[in-house]
C-alpha cells in the first residue's frame, strides 16, 4: 500500500522507489493492481518524460494482462505522437513488444503501424534501434503490414555500413559503426524473402558484400570487443545470406569466410562458424563449398578440446554428408563415438544410423557398420536401429549370407553386447542354414555359440533366442534333439517369467507333435517388409526438439530425393518465420503417399526400409484371398463378415442415407491372445480421395482375446466414383506381424436411392437418356440360378426401386432410382432382361453420366 | 534475451533480472542449475553452451560471471558484446567498477540495467545517452542523498 502511495508523490526518488517495489513484487491483488494502473496512467498522461519513462519501465518489467488491458491502447499512440521525447519513445516501443509478447491479442493493429515503420528513419538511433525490435516482432506475426519497412531498413543498413568512423560518434563501438543497430536491421530482414523490388536488392547485396569485405580487412584494433562486434555483423549478415539462398555468389563467399573462421585461434568463432555451417550445408548452392572442409571438421572432431565444439563439428559433419563422403563420415563419428561423452552418444548412434543407411550403396557396408555400432556403444543403441538392420537383412536377399557370416563371428568374441546377441539370434535363426554348410559354423556350433550367451541375457533376448532354437529345430533337424533337451530343462519349463515359460512350453511341444511340413509352414523365413516411414528419424527429432539440424534434415530430404545420386531439384524457399516441416515421408525419399498399388517388390528394389512398429500411414500388404468375392457379396446388402481368417474376424453394419452413409466395422479377435498395436487403417487411392470422404474415430490399440471391438466410419459421397477405399489392419499377434487388407465395399450403388414411377415418366426418361454415352450395355452369363424372386431381391437391395408392369415384357426387370453425391443428384433407369435358355441377361443401364452407368453396370453384373 | 544473471565464484547470486514470467520457484531452481553448469567450465572453454532449450553466453570478469540466457535466433556475439557493454556502462558510473561496487548499489546496477536493456532488448546502445539519463535521475535525487551514497562508497573502498 505505502509503495502505492509513493507512486503518486511527485518527488523522483520515491517516485522510483515505489516503482522498483511493484516491478518486484507483482501481486494479483486486484485493488492494488487498479491503483498502480491509475498511477501509471497518470503518470503516463503527465508529459513530465522522466515520469513517463518510469511508467513504461515498469509496465515492461511487470508485463502483467491486466496492464496489458489497461495500456495497449495508450501506448501506440504515445509511441507515434510527434512530440514525444525520443526516451520516452525507446521506451515506449519496448514496452509495447514487452506487452505484445505477453499477450498478443490485446494489442490492436491500427493505423500507427505505419507510423511505427516510419520510425525507422528517425534521427535518433536509439528510437530505431528499439523500433526495429518491435518491428521485427511484430512482423513475425503480421508479415503483410509491415512489408514497407524493407526498403527501409536496407537503406538505414547500407547508410550504416557505409559511414566513416566519425560520422556515428557515440554509436560507433570499437570502430564499429553501430553495431548493435546493424544486427537488429538483419535479423528483420530475415522475416521476409529477398526484396523483389530489384533496387532494393541490388542495394542489399551491396551491403552485404561490404560487410563480408570488411571483415577480409585488418582489424582497427586489438581489442577483443572490436572483432566480436564485426563478427556478430558479420554472422548475422551470413544468416541473412543464408535465409535468402538466393544469390550463389554470396554463399560461396560465405562458405568461404567461415571456412576461414573453422581454423580461428578464438574458440568462440570456430564453435559459430561450425553453427552456421550446418545451415549453410543445406543450401544446395553452397553445398558443394561446405564440403571441401571436411579435413577441418574431422581435425576438429579429432582436437578440440572443448566439448560443445566437437558436438557442433558432429552436427556438421551429419550436414554435409552425402554420397561421396558417406563412409569417411560414418568412420570419423564412429571412431568418435567410442571417446564421445555419454550424454550424446545416443544422439551421433541415431545419426550414424540413420547416414549409414540413407547413403549406403553396399548393404554389406552399412551391415558393418550398424554391428559396429553395438560394438561400441551397445547400451545407446535403441531398439529402433536394430529393428531396422533386420528388416533391411531380411529384406534384401544378397546380403543374407554376408549377414550371417558376420554376425557370426562376431558372436564369438568374449563379450558382446545385449543388442548384439539379439541381432544375431535373429540373423541366425532366419538365415543360418546359408553358412551351416561351412564347418566352422555348421548348426551345431551355431547353436551352441548363441546358447553360451543364454543365460547373461535378459529375459526379452531370452524369449528371442528361444524363438531362434525353434527356428533351428526347423532348419536343422540334426540338432532337434540338443535343443529338445534344452527345452525340456527345468529351468526352462518352470522358468519364473511367464513369457519364457510359455515359450519353452510351447516349442517343446510343437517339436514333438508338429511333422516336418506342418513345422516348415510356421517357421517358414519372415518374408519382406512392407515400405513404411522410418521412426528413427523421428526419435532423433523427438530428442533434438525444433533445432536446426532436423529442420536442416527435412529441408534435405525434400531437395536430394533420389537415393541412387540423381541431381537435386531446387529447392523449396522456406522462411525463416516458421518452421519448414514439410510432411515429407521421412526416409522413404521419393516414395508418393502410398497407393494400394505399391508393389512389395519395390523393398528389395532401390526403395528404403521401414519400421514395423511405426503407427503412419502405410502401403498396404496384397489383398486378402477371396477379398474380391466377399466385396460382391456386399454390394447388393449392407451387413455381414467382411473377411475371416483363424486370427480375427471382421464384419459389417451399414446404414446410407442420400449421400452419407454410416458404417460400423467389428473386429472380432478368434484368438485367446491379445492383439496389440492394433491399427485399422482406410486406404483411398488419390482420385477416390477426391470423391469419397472418410471418417474414422480412432479404435484401442489392444484388442484382447476373444473380444469385439467397433470402429465406426462415416462416409460422404462427394463424387461418383469407381474405385473401392481399402481397409488394411496391421497388428500384433504373439511375436509376429500380421498383415491384412480387404477391400472395403462402399460402392457407388450405395448411395442409390429408389425412385417410383409411372410407366410413362420411365420410358420418357429412358427416351431422354438415349446419348449414346449414356447408355451402357452388358451382356453376360448367369453366376447363379436364375431364380426370379432372388433377382428382384438383388435389384432392391441394389438400391434401385423396382418397377411392376412398366416393361411390356413381364420377365423383363426395370428399376429407377437416384444416385445421391454431394454436389449433384444423378438419375438413373435400368432394364435387366433374362434368357432362361442360353442361361444369360442383358443388362442396360442408362443414367445421365457416362461414368456412373458404367461403374453400376459393372457392380449389378457381378450379382447375377 | 530471456533474463541475465551475475554470480561470483562461489556460486552467490549479485543481480538477476528476468524478462519472462516465472514463478520464484522456478527462478531458483534454474538459478542453481544454471550456476552450477557454467561454473563447472574451463577458462580456455567456449563462451556459449546449450542448456534446455536456450542459448546461454557467459563472460568472466574479474570474480563476477556475467550470464545471458537468449533464444535460438538470437545473435550469441552480440550478446557478449551486450554483456561488454553493460560492463562498460557500469565501469563508466562507479569508476573502475569491482563486485563490491554492485553489492552495496544493486539498486543502481539495476538503473542502469533498465537504462540499457528494456524488455530483454537493447534499448539504447549510446554510452553517453545512457548515463546522460542516469546522471539526471540521480540529479533529481535530493542532494543529501547523494552525498550519503558517494561517503558510502569512499568507504567502502578505504575498507578494503
Amino acid at each position: 500500500m505505502e509503495a502505492v502511495n509513493l507512486l503518486s508523490s511527485n518527488r523522483y526518488t520515491e517516485k522510483q522507489i515505489g516503482y522498483l517495489f511493484i516491478s518486484v513484487l507483482v501481486n494479483s491483488n486486484s485493488e492494488l493492481i487498479r491503483l498502480i494502473n491509475n498511477a501509471i496512467k497518470n503518470d503516463l498522461a503527465s508529459r513530465n518524460p522522466t515520469f513517463m519513462g518510469l511508467a513504461l519501465h515498469c509496465i515492461a518489467s511487470v508485463g502483467s494482462r491486466e496492464m496489458a488491458e489497461a495500456f495497449a491502447g495508450e501506448i501506440p499512440k504515445t509511441l507515434v505522437a510527434g512530440d514525444t521525447m525520443d526516451s520516452v519513445k525507446q521506451s515506449a516501443a519496448l514496452c509495447l513488444l514487452r506487452l505484445y509478447r505477453t499477450s498478443p491479442d490485446l494489442v490492436p493493429m491500427g493505423d500507427w503501424t505505419s507510423r511505427v515503420v516510419h520510425l525507422l528513419n528517425d534521427q535518433h538511433l536509439g528510437v530505431v534501434t528499439a523500433a526495429t525490435s518491435l518491428i521485427t516482432t511484430l512482423a513475425q506475426k503480421n508479415p503483410e503490414e509491415f512489408k514497407t519497412s524493407v526498403s527501409l531498413a536496407v537503406s538505414r543498413l547500407s547508410r550504416i555500413v557505409t559511414s566513416a568512423s566519425t560520422d556515428l560518434q557515440d554509436y560507433t563501438y570499437y570502430f564499429v559503426p553501430a553495431p548493435w543497430l546493424s544486427v537488429k536491421l538483419l535479423r528483420l530482414l530475415q522475416c521476409y524473402p529477398p526484396p523483389e523490388d530489384p533496387a532494393v536488392r541490388g542495394r542489399l547485396t551491396e551491403c552485404l558484400e561490404t560487410i563480408l569485405n570488411k571483415a577480409q580487412e585488418p582489424p582497427k584494433s586489438k581489442k577483443v570487443q572490436h572483432s566480436n562486434a564485426k563478427n556478430a555483423v558479420l554472422f548475422e549478415a551470413i544468416s541473412l545470406i543464408i535465409h535468402h539462398d538466393s544469390e550463389p555468389n554470396l554463399l560461396v563467399r560465405a562458405c568461404n569466410q567461415l571456412g576461414q573462421f573453422l581454423q580461428h585461434r578464438e574458440t568462440n568463432l570456430r564453435y559459430l562458424a561450425l553453427e552456421s555451417m550446418c545451415t549453410l550445408a543445406s543450401s544446395e548452392f553452397s553445398h558443394e563449398a561446405v564440403k571441401t572442409h571436411i579435413e577441418t571438421v574431422i581435425n576438429a572432431l579429432k582436437t578440440e578440446r572443448d566439448v560443445s565444439v566437437r558436438q557442433r563439428a558432429v552436427d556438421l559433419l551429419y550436414a554435409m554428408c552425402d554420397r561421396s563422403n558417406a563412409q569417411q563420415i560414418v568412420a570419423e563419428m564412429l571412431s568418435y563415438l567410442e571417446t564421445a561423452d555419454y550424454s550424446i552418444r545416443e544422439e551421433i548412434v541415431l545419426k550414424v544410423a540413420i547416414l549409414a543407411e540413407k547413403y549406403a550403396v553396399d548393404y554389406t557396408w552399412y551391415v558393418d557398420t550398424i554391428l559396429n555400432l553395438i560394438r561400441i556403444a551397445g547400451d545407446y543403441v535403441s531398439e529402433e536401429v536394430w529393428y531396422r538392420v533386420i528388416q533391411i537383412v531380411i529384406n534384401r536377399d544378397d546380403v543374407q549370407g554376408y549377414a550371417a557370416k558376420t554376425v557370426f563371428e562376431a558372436l564369438q568374441a568374449p563379450a558382446c553386447h545385449e543388442n548384439l546377441v539379439k541381432v544375431g539370434g535373429y540373423i541366425l535363426g532366419e538365415f543360418g542354414n546359408l553358412i551351416a554348410g561351412d564347418p566352422r559354423s555348421s548348426p551345431l556350433i551355431q547353436f551352441n555359440l548363441l546358447h553360451s550367451k543364454f543365460h547373461l541375457c535378459s529375459v526379452p533376448t531370452r524369449a528371442l533366442l528361444l524363438s531362434t532354437y525353434i527356428k533351428f529345430v526347423n532348419l536343422f533337424p540334426e540338432v532337434k534333439a540338443t535343443i529338445q533337451d534344452v527345452l525340456r530343462s527345468d529351468s526352462q519349463l518352470k522358468n519364473a517369467d511367464v513369457e519364457l515359460q510359455q515359450r519353452a512350453v510351447e516349442y517343446l511341444r510343437l517339436s514333438t507333435v508338429a511333422s516336418t511340413d506342418i513345422l516348415a509352414t510356421v517357421l517358414e523365413e519372415m518374408p519382406p517388409f512392407p515400405e513404411r516411414e522410418s521412426s528413427i528419424l523421428a526419435k532423433l527429432k523427438k530428442k533434438k526438439g525444433p533445432s536446426t539440424v532436423t529442420d536442416l534434415e527435412e529441408t534435405k530430404r525434400d531437395r536430394s530425393i533420389d537415393v541412387n545420386g540423381g541431381p537435386e531439384p531446387a529447392p523449396a524457399s522456406t522462411s525463416a518465420v516458421s518452421t519448414p516441416s514439410p510432411s515429407a515421408d521421412l526416409l522413404g525419399l521419393g516414395a508418393a503417399p502410398p497407393a494400394p498399388a505399391v508393389p512389395p517388390a519395390s523393398a528389395g528394389g532401390g526403395g528404403l526400409l521401414v519400421d514395423v512398429f511405426s503407427d503412419s500411414a502405410s502401403a498396404v500388404a496384397p489383398l486378402a484371398p477371396g477379398s474380391e468375392d466377399n466385396f460382391a457379396r456386399f454390394v447388393c446388402k449392407n451387413n455381414g463378415v467382411l473377411f475371416e481368417n483363424q486370427l480375427l474376424q471382421i464384419g459389417l453394419k451399414s446404414e446410407f442415407r442420400q449421400n452419407l452413409g454410416r458404417m460400423f466395422i467389428f473386429y472380432g479377435n478368434k484368438t485367446s491372445t491379445q492383439f496389440l498395436n492394433f491399427t485399422p487403417t482406410l486406404i483411398c487411392a488419390d482420385d477416390l480421395q477426391a470423391n469419397l470422404k472418410l471418417q474414422t474415430k480412432p479404435v484401442d490399440p489392444t484388442v484382447d482375446g476373444g473380444a469385439q471391438v467397433q470402429q465406426a466410419v462415416n462416409i460422404e459421397c462427394l463424387s461418383d466414383f469407381t474405385e473401392a477405399p481399402v481397409l488394411n489392419l496391421q497388428f500384433r499377434y504373439g511375436g509376429t506381424f500380421q498383415n491384412v487388407s480387404v477391400k472395403l465395399p462402399i460402392t457407388l450403388n450405395k448411395f442409390f436411392q429408389p425412385t417410383e414411377m409411372a410407366s410413362q415418366d420411365f420410358f420418357q426418361r429412358w427416351k431422354q437418356l438415349s446419348n449414346p454415352q449414356q447408355e451402357v450395355q452388358n451382356i453376360f452369363k448367369a453366376k447363379h440360378p436364375m431364380d426370379t424372386e432372388i433377382t428382384k431381391a438383388k435389384i432392391i437391395g441394389f438400391g434401385s426401386a423396382l418397377l411392376e408392369e412398366v416393361d411390356p415384357n413381364p420377365a423383363n426387370f426395370v428399376g429407377a432410382g437416384i444416385i445421391h453425391t454431394k454436389t449433384t443428384q444423378i438419375g438413373c433407369l435400368l432394364r435387366l432382361e433374362p434368357n432362361l435358355q442360353a442361361q444369360m441377361y442383358r443388362l442396360t443401364l442408362r443414367t445421365s453420366k457416362d461414368t456412373v452407368s458404367q461403374r453400376l453396370c459393372e457392380l449389378l453384373s457381378e450379382q447375377f | 534475451m530471456q533474463f541475465m544473471l551475475l554470480f561470483s565464484r562461489q556460486g552467490k547470486l549479485r543481480l538477476q533480472k528476468w524478462y519472462v514470467p516465472l514463478s520464484d520457484k522456478e527462478k531458483k531452481k534454474i538459478t542453481r542449475e544454471l550456476v552450477q553448469t557454467v561454473l563447472a567450465r574451463k577458462p580456455k572453454m567456449c563462451s556459449f553452451l546449450e542448456w534446455r532449450d536456450l542459448k546461454i553466453v557467459y563472460k568472466r570478469y574479474a570474480s563476477l560471471y556475467f550470464c545471458c540466457a537468449i533464444e535460438d535466433q538470437d545473435n550469441e556475439l552480440i550478446t557478449l558484446e551486450i554483456i561488454h557493454r553493460y560492463v562498460e556502462l557500469l565501469d563508466k558510473y562507479f569508476g573502475s567498477v569491482c563486485e563490491l561496487d554492485i553489492i552495496f548499489n544493486f539498486e543502481k546496477a539495476y538503473f542502469i540495467l533498465d537504462e540499457f536493456l528494456l524488455g530483454g532488448e537493447v534499448q539504447e546502445t549510446s554510452k553517453k545517452n545512457v548515463l546522460k539519463a542516469i546522471e539526471q535521475a540521480d540529479l533529481l535525487q535530493e542532494k543529501t542523498e547523494n552525498i550519503y551514497h558517494s561517503k558510502h562508497f569512499h568507504w567502502c573502498k578505504k575498507a578494503y
